[in-house]
C-alpha cells in the first residue's frame, strides 16, 4: 500500500527515455479514436523516445513501432 | 506471363502507410499499371496486372491507412473498395493485407476491421527480413488458424516468399465470409475500437514467440538526425542538395528541350514561310508539346528525391524538423518539399503534396505553392530589372539596386505565401483541431524499382492529364495571336489577342499598363516567361535570347519606371501559369480549387500593383 495515491501525468511533461503506462485520454471525438486505432489507450506502455529538434512534436514507442505526435495532442495523454 | 488466363481475380491490397505496400504493387504489377484520382477527391487509384499461372490477376492498391473508419478520405475510400460501394472499381474478389510483421499488434487492427467486412482475405506477413534481422520470430502458421485465413511471411525488397505467393494466388478460391459491420464500420463507437485492440493484443501476443530486438542502427542515426543542432543542420544541407539537384541538373535538360524545339520551330517555319500551316505547327504545336515537355527534367528529379527520402525514412524526420515552424503558419512538416521544389517550378511542386495525406494541410500547401518564386519568373524578372532599375550600389561593394530588387520580390511571394497560408488557416480552410500522427519507421533501403516506378508514374500521369491541358491553352493562344489572319507590321495590333488587349486597356490602365503589356501578360498565361517573345513580337524587335537591349529600350519608350516596378510586383503575385492550373485541378480532383487560385492571387497581384502605381503618382514620381 503506497501512502499518496500516484497521480496521473501528461506524456508531454515527460523526459527522453521515460515511459509510463497510458490511464486515460482527456480527449474525444476524430482524435481519440485516432489515438485508440493507433494504440495509444489504457493498458498501454508509451515510451518518449525524443523531441524534434525545435521541441515539438514528441516521437514516442509503443507496441514496438514510433509514432510522432505534437505537444497539444501529448498534453491530453494521461500515464501513471 | 501465361499465354491464357483460365480465370480472372479481381484484389484490393490494403495495409498500413509503411508497411511495404506498394513495393509489393509494383513487384507484382511492374510497369502493367495505371495511377488517377478517385473523382472529386485527392485519393489516388492505382490499379495493375499480373498472372499467377493460369490466373490473371487485377490488382486494386488501396491507399495505406490504419483502419476503415471514416476519419479522412483515404479511409473512407479503402472502406468503400472492399464493401464494392465504390462506384469507380469494381467490386474486389478478395482482400490482400500487407502487415510490417515487425510492428504486428499495430498492423492486426486493420486487419481485424477488414476480416469483419467478410471479405475473403490473406495476410502478408511483410519484412521477414527485418523480422529476423532483429532477432524476432512469429508463428504465421498459428495466425493462419487464429484469424482463419492464409498467412504467408515475405519480403517484398527481398523477393522472400513471393513464389508460395504466387502458388495461393494460383489457387486462391476467395470465399466471402458473413459480413460483421458494414453498417457500424462508417460510425465507428469506442467498444468496437476496444474489442480490437484487445483482440489484436490477445493475437500478438500468442504469435510472437521471439521478441523484437531494437532496430540494429535506426536510434544511432536518429540521435545525430532529430538533434537539436545537427538535426537542422543536417535538413539545411538535404534541402540544398535537392534544391540545387532541380535548378543545376535539369537545367541543361531544359534548355536541351528548349533548344531542340526551337530548332524544329524554325525547321518547320522554313519549310513555307508565312503559311498558315507551318506557323500552326511551329508556333502552336510544336511549342505547346515543347512548353510541356520541358517541365519534365524537374518533375523526374523530384520524384526521384521524394522516393528516396520517403522510403529510407527520411522525410518523416525532415517534416519533424520541420513541424514546428510550419504549423504556426498553418501548415504542417510535410509541407515542406512541395514548398521547396515549387522554388523550382509549381507544378512538381504541386504533385509533390502526394506525401501530405491530410486533405486540409495538402489544399492549404497547394495553394500557396505558386506564390514561391519559380524558376519561369526570373527571365521576366531579369529582362524588367535590367531594363528599368539602375546598376547602381546600395552599400558599395556589396549591394545593388538590382540584387536588392530580385531579393525583395522572392520575399515579396514568400511573405504572399505565409499571409496567405495564415489566412486560409482562420477562414475557409478553418477545422477545430487537426492532429498529427505520423508514424516514424525505421531506417531502410528503398528499392530501386519503387524509384523508378513511382517518377514513371509521375511523368506519365504529368503527360497524360496536365500536358494535354497546357498544349491546349497553347494551341488556344496561338489562334488568339494569329486570327483573323493579317500580314504587316500591325498584325499583333489587329489579331484576337490585339483585340483583348486593348479591351482590358481601361483595366489595366490603372496599374500602369498599357494594351501591348496586356497582351504580353494574356500570353504569359501559358508560360511567364513567354512574355518576352510575345512582347517583341508587338515592338518588331528580334527576340534573341542573348541580347534583349532592343527591345528593352523599346519597352523603356512606352512604360514608366513605377509602372515596371507595378509589373514585377505583379508577376510575383499573380496566376499567370495555365500548367499550374492544370496540375491542380488534377490533383484535387476538381476545378474548384484551381478557381480559387486563380481570381484570388490574380486580384491580390492587381490590388498590390494598383496601389504601387497609384501611390507614385500621388506623390509624383
Amino acid at each position: 500500500m503506497t501512502s499518496s495515491p500516484l497521480i496521473p501525468r501528461p506524456l508531454s511533461s515527460l523526459m527522453p527515455g521515460d515511459s509510463g503506462i497510458v490511464d486515460h485520454l482527456e480527449t474525444s471525438g476524430t482524435v481519440l479514436y485516432k489515438l485508440m486505432e493507433l494504440g495509444v489507450w489504457p493498458g498501454e506502455k508509451i515510451t518518449l523516445v525524443r523531441r524534434a529538434p525545435l521541441g515539438d512534436p514528441l516521437i514516442i514507442e509503443l507496441m514496438g513501432y514510433q509514432l510522432a505526435l505534437r505537444q497539444s495532442e501529448a498534453q491530453s495523454i494521461f500515464l501513471s | 506471363m501465361s499465354a491464357m488466363a483460365l480465370r480472372t481475380l479481381t484484389l484490393a491490397i490494403a495495409g498500413n502507410p509503411n508497411s511495404g505496400k506498394t513495393t509489393l504493387f509494383n513487384h507484382l504489377t511492374g510497369l502493367r499499371q495505371k495511377v488517377g484520382n478517385y473523382a472529386g477527391v485527392t485519393v489516388e487509384r492505382k490499379e495493375g496486372l499480373f498472372s499467377a499461372g493460369d490466373t490473371e490477376i487485377h490488382l486494386l492498391d488501396l491507399p495505406g491507412t490504419y483502419s476503415l473508419s471514416p476519419n479522412s478520405e483515404e479511409e473512407r475510400i479503402a472502406a468503400e473498395v472492399i464493401l464494392g460501394l465504390e462506384k469507380e472499381a469494381p467490386t474486389p474478389d478478395g482482400v490482400i493485407c500487407v502487415v510490417d510483421s515487425t510492428s504486428l499488434e499495430k498492423s492486426l487492427y486493420l486487419v481485424l476491421q477488414i476480416l469483419e467486412t467478410g471479405a475473403a482475405t490473406m495476410v502478408l506477413l511483410n519484412m521477414t527480413d527485418e523480422l529476423t534481422l532483429r532477432g524476432a520470430r512469429l508463428d504465421a502458421e498459428l495466425l493462419a488458424r487464429l484469424l482463419e485465413v492464409p498467412v504467408i511471411q515475405i519480403s517484398a525488397t527481398q523477393g522472400i516468399g513471393l513464389p508460395q505467393l504466387n502458388a495461393l494466388l494460383e489457387c486462391w478460391i476467395p470465399r466471402h465470409a458473413e459480413q460483421k459491420t458494414e453498417k457500424k464500420l462508417f460510425a465507428p463507437t469506442l467498444p468496437e475500437i476496444t474489442q480490437r485492440r484487445l483482440r489484436a493484443k490477445q493475437i500478438a501476443r500468442n504469435v510472437i514467440k521471439q521478441e523484437l530486438l531494437p532496430h540494429p542502427w535506426s536510434d544511432k542515426i536518429d540521435r545525430v538526425v532529430m538533434d537539436r543542432v545537427w538535426g537542422p543542420l543536417i535538413f539545411a544541407f538535404v534541402v540544398l542538395i535537392v534544391f540545387q539537384a532541380i535548378f543545376s541538373w535539369a537545367k541543361p535538360l531544359m534548355d536541351g528541350i528548349d533548344g531542340l524545339f526551337t530548332l524544329l520551330g524554325t525547321a518547320v517555319r522554313h519549310l513555307e514561310p508565312g503559311a498558315l500551316w507551318t506557323s500552326f505547327l511551329a508556333d502552336g504545336v510544336l511549342a505547346g508539346v515543347g512548353s510541356v515537355i520541358v517541365f519534365l527534367p524537374q518533375v523526374l528529379i523530384v520524384f526521384f528525391f521524394i522516393a528516396l527520402l520517403e522510403h529510407s525514412g527520411y522525410l518523416a524526420r525532415a517534416a519533424l524538423v520541420m513541424d514546428k515552424l510550419l504549423y504556426k503558419a498553418g501548415l504542417q512538416g510535410k509541407s515542406f518539399l512541395p514548398l521547396i521544389s515549387s522554388y523550382a517550378c509549381a507544378v512538381p511542386g504541386i504533385m509533390a503534396t502526394r506525401t501530405i495525406e491530410n486533405k486540409r494541410d495538402r489544399f492549404a500547401t497547394i495553394l500557396i505553392a505558386p506564390f514561391m518564386t519559380c524558376s519561369a519568373r526570373l527571365p521576366v524578372y531579369a529582362f524588367l530589372i535590367s531594363a528599368f532599375i539602375p546598376d547602381r550600389r546600395i552599400i558599395p561593394g556589396l549591394l545593388g539596386w538590382r540584387s536588392a530588387t530580385l531579393l525583395s520580390l522572392y520575399l515579396l511571394g514568400f511573405l504572399a505565401a505565409l499571409v496567405t497560408a495564415w489566412g486560409l488557416k482562420s477562414t475557409i480552410l478553418k477545422s477545430d483541431k487537426m492532429p498529427f500522427f505520423l508514424e516514424i519507421p525505421p531506417y531502410r533501403w528503398p528499392a530501386w524499382k519503387t524509384i523508378f516506378l513511382m517518377m514513371w508514374d509521375r511523368a506519365k500521369l504529368f503527360l497524360t492529364r496536365a500536358g494535354t491541358i497546357i498544349l491546349g491553352a497553347s494551341l488556344a493562344l496561338w489562334i488568339l495571336v494569329t486570327f483573323p489572319r493579317h500580314t504587316g507590321p500591325e498584325a499583333m495590333r489587329d489579331s484576337f489577342a490585339g483585340h483583348i488587349g486593348r479591351a482590358i486597356e481601361p483595366a489595366i490602365k490603372p496599374l500602369g499598363f498599357n494594351w501591348k503589356i496586356g497582351v504580353g501578360l494574356l500570353s504569359a498565361q501559358v508560360a511567364r516567361e513567354v512574355m518576352i517573345s510575345s512582347l517583341a513580337t508587338i515592338y518588331h524587335v528580334d527576340a534573341d535570347t542573348k541580347d534583349q537591349t532592343k527591345l528593352q529600350e523599346a519597352v523603356r519608350h512606352d512604360v514608366t519606371p513605377w509602372a515596371a516596378v507595378s509589373l514585377l510586383v505583379f508577376f510575383a503575385l499573380a496566376m499567370q501559369c495555365s500548367s499550374t492550373l492544370a496540375v491542380a485541378r488534377r490533383e484535387t480532383g476538381s476545378w474548384k480549387m484551381p478557381a480559387l487560385m486563380f481570381i484570388y492571387m490574380n486580384a491580390l497581384a492587381y490590388i498590390a500593383s494598383l496601389a504601387i502605381f497609384q501611390t507614385s503618382r500621388w506623390l509624383g514620381f
